[in-house]
């Protein structure tokens, strides 16, 4: 077959023809991935859930604050009364090997171990502001973001429990360097088995 | 047969896309912090290569002259789409490391490049074997760059432990790192190449 | 044009070598390096040791296995190399790190490029760059200074640390940590090795500007940018000059202006040239220093106008034989 001279009715032609495939075929792998891909979404969030509380009943709520790379996005457990019952780091951009242990430094047996510790009863701010948790060495500003993001954790956590737990007693990370922001915080309140219960 | 041995050798030695044409630095330079994250980019780039390699090749007959980058482009971006929810269906761990640079795949000057200069003028079979080849040598390099920053960087390669990684020179995760490895490498294989 | 004669050979021979140059560069830094053995001890001898045996060893198997040329260590280049790179570390270094930082500023800052003459970067500060994104944690952990009598090495933060967190949080509560004014001068503060003293250094780089080794553009023009940026930047209930002497006093500031930036390979040829340079660096160090993440910025500053050299020396006088123009 000769090739198609370039006129102006045969490029439209052909451009349209090709398009017009390319986007049924598009839209059949999506429709064939959807299920499969929505699966895996969920799977991955309750995964997360059912590791931050640890398997015990409570509120796993997401959170995130301002790092040094970018947006630390943090699932934290909290009990009824408000203690940790543990932590998941879902999204960050620290520095590798600096900034980013923070997915494993503030974990039980970890040197800055938070499970346990409830925000609204401890100083929950590295130990160079004199707080209560070890920074990790040589990242303090991801240290900071880190704690400021479980202290968003905690302040939607409170408010959404209202009375159950001292509203005032809400610590939020003080000292000018980190000033609260209102951050976009995700409610799920759910049991154990990382089934949502009340979601509003 | 010897044509396509040779076009297949062609795109993992002579005319590797990293170390001899020097094209794709941006996967190149961001993907590869660990073997295992530059092999898949490599593999997933290698996907793209050899499916619109043929597509284009047996399209190449209908497409006008003056509008073949745009066809090339639309079957391209299609096939990284596809690719995409694909990835994000059955492997959703390596394309949350890789993230942004998959949907990159599309202005990756390797594949349009094959299209312009392999694919619109030769058969289907032969456009197939240069982008297998292509793409074998696209993940080869990728992979190898990025077992040498692994291991560099955090004593490991493929994960498993060679050496303390306290001992590992974080640079070379980051992106300066990329820059050094990527030019010695260079430098290494195109004095071995010169024999 | 009257002043230039050109006579035909013999010309008489100044003296003047790389090595002689070398020496003098060494020499002007022994004040220096005399305080800091004050200050840190065996650990600052050991630091200096390694990094100059590691830095001569790596030129020597490099020129003679790799290049295959004359190695050219009599020029002294290789020494005064690792002199640098040693008073650009914190004395408590462990040896392997001294090591992989000399094979780093020798091997990639240096010998890739061709060697000595050819390299765009100061290899010291390649080296010292290199480790402190390889070994974060071991580059910040400094040592105070204690002297011989150290039995435990105590380490703390430095006074630039401190600077930062006060310019950027306000946090006066910090104000009492940061040293008396003539601690900086005199040299008993933590820090690198060799940045403890501004005296001593800035006696160095007076030896050196009357030995005609080096010119007054590249430091002066440095300090007087960092001095103008301090006193206009100073934090609210600081007293200007007060934060102006100290921001000149620690760090890298003094030993950058005198003995890295000057560098003959990687600085301008030209007198606006240098001084365009000198106002670069003073300008970044300042930046990264009050806004960026580290407390200290004179190496990346001086490495990223190494990087503009080239363009630099454009700037150039008057070719001989030009016609004016009227």
């Amino acid at each position: 077959m000769a090739k198609l001279e370039s006129t102006f009715k045969n490029m439209v032609l052909s451009l349209t023809a090709i398009t017009l495939v390319a986007a049924a075929g598009l839209a059949a792998v999506y429709m064939v991935t959807k299920a499969q891909i929505d699966a895996q979404k969920e799977a991955a969030q309750n995964a997360a859930k059912i590791e931050v509380l640890n398997g015990q009943e409570g509120t796993a709520i997401e959170c995130s604050a301002d790092g040094f790379g970018g947006p630390i996005r943090l699932m934290v457990g909290f009990a009824a009364n408000g203690d940790i019952l543990g932590y998941k780091v879902l999204e960050h951009q620290e520095t590798p090997g600096l900034g980013s242990h923070i997915a494993e430094w503030f974990q039980e047996g970890g040197k800055g171990n938070i499970i346990g510790m409830n925000p609204g009863k401890n100083n929950m701010t590295v130990s160079k502001d004199g707080g209560e948790v070890d920074a990790i060495t040589a990242a303090t500003i991801s240290s900071r973001a880190f704690l400021k993001a479980i202290h968003n954790a905690y302040g939607q956590f409170c408010e959404q429990n209202g009375n159950a737990v001292a509203t005032d007693s809400v610590a939020c990370y003080t000292g000018a360097s980190m000033p609260k922001d209102s951050a976009e915080c995700v409610m799920h309140h759910c049991c154990s088995e990382g089934k949502e219960v009340n979601h509003e | 047969m010897n044509n396509a041995l040779k076009t297949l050798t062609n795109g993992i030695l002579k005319e590797n896309p990293t170390f001899g044409l020097v094209l794709g630095m941006c996967p190149t330079l961001a993907t590869t912090s660990s073997a295992v994250n530059g092999m898949s980019m490599g593999l997933a780039t290698m996907f793209v290569l050899i499916c619109s390699n043929i597509v284009i090749s047996l399209l190449k007959n209908v497409i006008p002259d003056k509008v073949r980058i745009p066809a090339f482009i639309v079957v391209i971006a299609t096939f990284v789409s596809i690719l995409q929810l694909l990835m994000q269906a059955y492997v959703p761990a390596i394309y949350a490391t890789l993230g942004l640079f998959i949907p990159l795949i599309v202005v990756n000057c390797i594949v349009l490049g094959r299209a312009e200069a392999f694919a619109c003028k030769n058969s289907v079979g032969l456009s197939a074997i240069d982008g297998l080849g292509m793409g074998l040598g696209f993940t080869l390099s990728l992979t190898l760059i990025g077992a040498v920053r692994e291991l560099l960087g955090t004593g490991c390669i493929f994960g498993a432990h060679l050496f303390d990684g306290q001992y590992g020179a974080l640079i070379f995760v980051l992106a300066p790192g990329a820059f050094i490895c990527l030019g010695y490498i260079m430098a290494l294989v195109q004095k071995l190449m010169k024999k | 044009m009257k002043n230039l004669i050109v006579a035909p050979a013999p010309h008489a021979h100044s003296g003047d070598s790389v090595r002689k140059n070398m020496l003098l560069v060494i020499a002007a830094l022994m004040p220096a390096y005399a305080v800091s053995l004050a200050a840190f001890g065996w650990g600052a001898l050991i630091v200096t040791l390694i990094s100059i045996a590691a830095c001569c060893a790596t030129e020597w198997l490099i020129a003679k296995f790799i290049l295959k040329q004359q190695p050219t260590l009599c020029d002294c280049s290789a020494i005064l190399t690792g002199l640098l790179l040693a008073f650009n570390l914190p004395s408590n270094l462990p040896w392997w790190l001294i090591v992989i930082g000399a094979v780093v500023a020798i091997g990639v800052g240096k010998m890739t490029f061709g060697g000595l003459g050819q390299n765009p970067f100061n290899p010291a500060l390649v080296g010292r760059v290199f480790l402190l994104i390889a070994y974060p944690v071991q580059m910040t952990t400094w040592p105070l200074p204690q002297g011989f009598n150290a039995v435990d090495a105590a380490t703390g933060a430095t006074p630039l640390a401190y600077m930062k967190q006060i310019v950027k949080n306000g946090d006066m509560s910090l104000m009492d940590k940061l040293p008396d004014l003539q601690d900086a001068f005199f040299g008993f503060m933590g820090g690198s090795l060799g940045e403890v003293s501004a005296l001593a250094l800035i006696a160095g780089g007076i030896f050196l500007i009357c030995t005609k080794v080096i010119t007054w553009h590249i430091p002066v023009s440095i300090l007087a940018t960092v001095a103008a940026f301090a006193a206009l930047g100073a934090p609210a209930g600081m007293c200007p000059c007060h934060y102006t002497a100290l921001t000149l006093c620690t760090g890298g500031i003094m030993l950058g202006a005198f003995f890295m930036a000057t560098d003959y390979v990687t600085s301008p040829m030209t007198g606006w040239g240098k001084i365009i340079f000198g106002i670069g660096i003073g300008l970044i160090v300042m930046v990264i220093r009050t806004w960026g993440a580290y407390p200290e910025g004179m190496s990346f500053a001086i490495l990223i106008m190494n990087a503009t050299v080239p363009l630099l020396n454009k700037i150039r006088p008057k070719r001989f034989g030009e016609v004016v123009k009227k």
